[in-house]
């Protein structure tokens, strides 16, 4: 494939994944927000196939193949038995003025251009334009999680976070060594499990998923 | 004397001071006093409008300097493009403004005399054109001083009412905490110039000569900014104005809005491109900020406005913002050495500086002409006037359309302009700037919507409609002196429309001068008629074809469809087959802006009630319904009260100084002189 | 030469005045299909015109000059535009008079005086339309302007010609910023032409109308004048949408061939927006008026994005 091609496709799937940041930024159904996390997951995943393929490192398809089956298929299979199993799916959540949060994202997203601007300079891989993406796509997701209430919206927020660090890696370094990959994706997939039972358990006690009751641990004066 | 642009400018000077002084010889018959000072006063106007157009259109720079003044100190005057330029504003506005009051003032008569009116007007007038023409400090602070002074009288005009009253008063505080701060930036840049020493340093030529450093350089710069934003009614500092324009006299708040606000434009420029010339590009950055503050935020509080005057003045804070945006940007393009991109944003700056004189003194007229034939400013209790006053009508229409930014008409043209050097900005070399500056052309965007919003409602709920009111007054249509006026200005709206190109090559010279390259509008064949910013495949706009292609099509469509006599039947109002529609059931300006209101509410301090009057059979139809709005400014509470609770407080601690007793004071003296011994000794 | 420029121009116009009822025949069409009902035909919009124009106008009482002025302003805007827009040739004698940014100023003329005949009769309805109208207008045009603003960074111009030009000679690949761009001004087209989500044209329930509260009152020639430039708006926003985004089969030189092709390739054009919108009308439901700000705030931040992405990934 020609290199100009590839950095095009690169950079148009640099663009969906925070076309999906910020879709996520503003859904408010639960289904909704799990299939643009499974979209973005995609995303992620062709480009590291891509990647991998015009830096020559055959490692990347591993990783692809990893996030597509876990990021596109496993996480949100769970997320979905989880919503389902809580009862939770007819809920929509209340997002606090969204042109705001909007907004804030752009803003954000230009911050990350200006903070990745000397760094982009210096280096000199096809990818390097897509960090300043990544950057943003990780602000955007902890930006999720601290607009958002329910704290199903609140995993999707980190992994999708998650979802921009890998990102980062990718078009910083292409790609961390594949052991470290690994490594992530069986935290990912073990934080996932945790945080299901952990959302049982808090679900019996609270009879509720928003997270504002935690306000009810506070010390009483 | 030798014929050139200062000797005319001056003699118009000469002129309005003449009419001052033979004031007192027509007290006793006002309707003469009123017929010659004005008369006067337009002549003096069209004396300063050849010279401002002479000295722009020949490039020449006069010089004058006055014996007078304090010893050792004469007074210096000065014409140049960039004085002509405003002076010519100035006088344009002026002169409808003098024609229109020919009529309007004589609405006074037999209820108040004039003279003190006709005084302050003249002397307002002279004091304008002063501060454009002063070439030092001195006379400079004098001249702005003559000219806050009698604005303020002007304001006070009909001092019976206490809001008059109160807004002269805090309009005066504004107006000096400002002159205090161009003061000090003058006694800044007057002294780094020569040093404290020897006082030469405070006229412009030497201050021009100087280098500044920079820390010093942007000292003098913040201050004159605040001072000069005091005046031009810059968010945050705003307050003053929709207290004050609104109860003066509607011609006086015509050329309050149309031109004295102006001079705060002509001072940012002067300062900062003629006096300073160089600096560094975030300076631009808060002018632009400022003024798109500005823009947003005043064009938000004007569709929260009923009052018809009140509203127009916060319009005014709308534009100097998008003035300011023009002039920012210049700034930030002069600070990269873009001087072609610079002269496109100043263009664009000066020519809505242009622009906004001539629609809102014809709004401001407009206004005034349903002020003195209803009697009434709140929108809401008017409607339908558009039958009554067709003229009038009419020609606020044409003010309405030129602010809202439509073309064919000028207000259109400069903010086009505005928004090509927006476009342009992706040339600058620093990547922040690249990706900030774009959302400042849709900040501009929303403005130019909310003002078209804005302007639907204020000629909607005025002339459209049934009468809202409660009273019924017998309203008459403005005389024709007030028509004229009014008249000249609208057309002044279309020419600067249709025909931007020759007054963009008019002006020209004053980019040349103050950012280093011409901006060369037009190109080509037939190059009067296409307005080409840069370069022709860039962009083009002919409001001349944009006019006569909609007037022909108008026109055809008209005569086509009226071939055949076309049968007209006047019935009553349809509505959807709902009858029972009374004059109080329309939509009326609080529940236009009511969408608006809701989506931008936070940014206002708002206080919404509904009230049902208990006795009611079902709570679906009570007796009585009340509903009570009240909308603040959040910067009164943020910025003002502290200060006034602030000035209040010391105030009273001061006052304890206050004995009352004439031995007390004496004591005080008698300190004050020690203390002056000791330390001079 | 010049003669035949000017030819072209009113061939322009013939069009943009016969074609435009078509176009709306086909997506009322192809909506009852949708919607398992028969159709009227593509026909219908002419026959409603002609009926309409032989009607005589009942005025309301007090309604002024406005009133009957604007059918006809609002008309000559729509042909004004339609002879700017490039829908057939580059090659139009007066294209440079307005660029994209005067366009959408043409358009804003036809909605403040639409708006203010609305407000002219003094009924409820009619300064409802208006003030909804206006709302809607001040949130769409940040939108149009950033995605203008977009469009413009790739082809360094503002003049639709000049675009046409740029993506002709290949200068601009797919880039993610003009797909950004494209997202953005469907939504704003469908804001500013009236369509589900955001207004229904086909309503005439009082609480929920729009543009239609605004004309209730027409009737007669002025009526048709007003629905005739309505179509012809939806018309020339395809128009806009194709210049700017997917020209291909406009003809950069005037002759006769590359004409007759540009009107076949125009004709598949609309076929397919008509597809594309009806599909996008019978997806989704009209929105409260005041989801409209996230609505247009998302078109908002799509043109943002494209701008963003330009800057950072081309």
């Amino acid at each position: 494939m020609d290199i100009n091609v590839v950095a095009q496709l690169n950079s148009f799937l640099a663009a969906f994944v925070l076309l999906t940041a910020f879709g996520m930024l503003v859904q408010r159904r639960m289904y909704g927000l799990v299939h643009l996390f499974a979209w973005q997951g995609l995303f992620l995943s062709i480009n590291t196939a891509i990647v991998g393929f015009v830096a020559g490192k055959h490692h990347l398809y591993i990783s692809s193949l990893l996030t597509l089956s876990l990021k596109v298929f496993l996480l949100p299979y769970i997320l979905h038995v989880l919503i389902q199993r809580l009862k939770v799916h007819k809920e929509v959540e209340v997002v606090e003025n969204v042109p705001m949060t909007m907004l804030m994202g752009i803003a954000l997203v230009i911050f990350s251009y200006y903070l990745m601007s000397p760094v982009t300079q210096l280096s000199t891989l096809v990818t390097r334009s897509t960090l300043a993406v990544a950057l943003a796509t990780v602000m955007i997701g902890l930006l999720m999680m601290i607009t958002r209430k329910h704290a199903v919206t609140q995993i999707i927020g980190f992994l999708a976070m998650e979802n921009g660090l890998f990102f980062a890696a990718t078009s910083a370094t292409y790609g961390m060594p594949l052991v470290v990959e690994l490594g992530v994706a069986l935290d990912i997939l073990i934080a996932a499990f945790i945080f299901g039972i952990f959302f049982f358990h808090i679900h019996t006690t609270f009879d509720s998923l928003d997270v504002d009751q935690m306000a009810r641990l506070k010390e009483e004066d | 004397m030798i014929l050139s642009p200062i000797n005319i400018i001056s003699s118009s000077v000469l002129l309005l001071l003449l009419s001052v002084a033979i004031v007192p010889l027509l007290k006793s018959n006002q309707r003469l006093l009123i017929n010659t000072s004005f008369m006067l006063s337009s002549l003096a106007s069209l004396l300063g409008i050849a010279g401002g157009v002479w000295a722009v259109g020949g490039g020449i720079t006069n010089k004058l300097i006055l014996p007078i003044g304090l010893p050792d100190l004469p007074f210096h005057l000065r014409v140049d493009p960039l004085a002509g330029f405003f002076i010519t504003v100035i006088c344009l506005l002026s002169f409808f403004v003098s024609l229109y009051s020919v009529g309007y003032i004589k609405g006074y008569l037999g209820r108040r005399p004039v003279t003190s009116l006709v005084i302050f007007y003249c002397i307002f007038l002279a004091g304008i054109l002063m501060v454009v023409l002063a070439d030092d400090a001195l006379f400079f602070l004098i001249a702005w001083e003559v000219m806050a002074a009698a604005s303020y009288f002007l304001v006070m005009f009909e001092d019976e009412r206490i809001e008059n009253r109160r807004a002269a008063f805090l309009y005066m505080i504004v107006a000096h905490v400002g002159a205090i701060a161009i003061l000090l930036s003058f006694g800044i840049m007057a002294g780094l110039t020569t040093g404290f020493e020897s006082f030469n340093g405070y006229t412009f030529d030497a201050m021009r000569q100087a280098e500044f450093p920079l820390k010093w350089a942007t000292a003098a710069f913040l201050l004159a900014f605040f001072g000069f934003a005091a005046k031009a009614g810059v968010v945050p500092l705003h307050v003053w104005l929709p207290e004050a324009h609104p109860v003066a006299p509607s011609n006086v708040s015509a050329l309050m809005s149309g031109v004295m606000l102006k001079t705060a434009i002509y001072g940012i420029v002067r300062v900062s491109f003629d006096l300073i010339r160089v600096f560094p590009w975030w300076w631009g950055a808060i002018v632009l900020i400022l003024g798109l503050i500005s823009a947003v935020m005043g064009v938000l509080y004007a569709l929260m406005q009923h009052d018809l005057k009140r509203l127009l003045a916060y319009h005014s804070v709308e534009n100097i913002g998008i003035i300011l945006i023009g002039i920012g940007l210049s700034m930030i393009f002069t600070s990269f050495h873009m001087p072609l991109l610079s002269a496109l944003a100043l263009i664009a700056g000066l020519y809505h500086t242009m622009n906004h004189a001539v629609f809102k003194g014809l709004l401001f007229m407009g206004a005034g002409a349903v002020l003195h034939a209803t009697d009434e400013r709140n929108m809401e209790e008017m409607g339908g006037l558009i039958h009554r006053m067709p003229w009038t009508a009419a020609l606020f229409l044409i003010g309405c359309v030129s602010i809202s930014a439509l073309p064919p008409f000028n207000g259109f043209v400069s903010e086009w302009l505005t928004f090509q050097a927006f476009l342009l900005s992706p040339a600058l070399p620093s990547p922040l700037l690249k990706l900030l500056i774009p959302l400042g052309a849709a900040l501009l965007a929303l403005t130019g919507a909310l003002a078209a919003a804005c302007f639907v409602k204020a000629f909607g709920v005025t002339f459209l409609g049934h009468w809202r009111g409660h009273r019924n007054p017998r309203v008459h249509e403005a005389d024709w002196f007030m028509r004229s006026g009014m008249i000249l200005a609208a057309l002044t709206c279309l020419l600067l429309g249709i025909l931007p190109t020759l007054f963009i090559d008019w002006m020209d010279i004053i980019p040349e001068q103050l950012a280093g390259s011409k901006l060369r509008i037009s190109a080509g064949e037939y190059n009067w008629m296409w307005l080409t910013p840069v370069a022709p495949e860039r962009a083009s706009y002919s409001g001349l074809i944009v006019f006569l292609g909609i007037l022909l099509v108008v026109v055809a469509a008209y005569l086509v469809l009226h071939i055949r006599p076309g049968a007209i039947h006047r019935a009553p109002i349809w509505d959807c087959g709902f009858g029972k529609l009374n004059q109080r059931m329309q939509y009326n300006a609080t529940s236009f802006s009511m969408p608006i209101r809701r989506i931008f509410g936070f940014l206002f301090n708002i206080k919404e009630q509904v009230k049902l009057t208990p006795r009611a059979v079902h709570k679906a139809f009570p007796k009585r319904l009340n509903y009570y709005l009240r909308i603040r400014d959040r910067f009164w509470n943020w910025l003002y009260k502290p200060v006034v609770e602030f000035s209040f407080r010391v105030s009273r601690k001061v006052g304890l100084l206050q004995q009352g007793r004439i031995q007390a004071y004496l004591i005080y003296s008698f300190i004050t002189i020690i203390v002056l011994l000791v330390f001079s000794r | 030469m010049k003669l035949y420029r000017f030819i072209i121009e009113i061939l322009q116009i013939a069009i943009l005045l016969g074609v435009a009822p078509a176009f709306t025949g086909w997506v009322r069409m192809l909506k009852c299909w949708s919607q398992g009902r028969t159709s009227a035909g593509i026909f219908q919009p002419y026959r409603d015109l002609l009926k309409l124009f032989s009607k005589d106008v009942l005025l309301a009482d007090n309604a002024s000059w406005i009133f009957r002025f604007t059918p006809y302003l609002v008309f000559g805007t729509a042909v004004l535009a339609g002879a700017i827009i490039p829908m057939l040739s580059l090659e139009l004698p007066i294209a440079s008079t307005a660029d994209v940014i005067v366009l959408v100023a043409l358009f804003a003329i036809a909605r403040f005086f639409t708006a203010l005949a609305g407000m002219d009769i003094g009924t409820a309805f009619g300064g409802m339309g208006s003030s909804r109208e206006m709302t809607i207008a001040s949130l769409a045009e940040p939108a149009m302007l950033m995605a203008i603003f977009t469009v413009s960074l790739a082809s360094k111009s503002t003049s639709l010609s000049q675009m046409v030009h740029v993506i002709y000679s290949g200068q601009t690949v797919l880039r993610p910023s003009i797909v950004f761009a494209l997202l953005a001004f469907v939504l704003i087209a469908l804001a500013e032409t009236g369509r589900i989500p955001v207004d229904n044209p086909a309503t005439h329930l009082e609480l929920t109308m729009i543009h239609e509260a605004m004309i209730l009152e027409y009737s007669g020639r002025h009526l048709a004048l007003i629905e005739w430039a309505g179509m012809m708006k939806l018309f020339l926003f395809v128009m806009l949408g194709v210049a700017a985004f997917a020209p291909w089969g406009i003809a950069e030189s005037g002759d006769i061939v590359a004409i007759s092709a540009a009107f076949i390739f125009m004709v598949l054009k609309l076929v397919i927006v008509g597809i594309v919108l009806v599909m996008i009308e019978t997806g989704l439901a009209k929105m409260r008026i005041f989801r409209l700000t996230e609505f247009l705030g998302s078109a908002f931040l799509l043109a943002t994005l494209g701008m963003l992405s330009y800057f950072i990934l081309e």
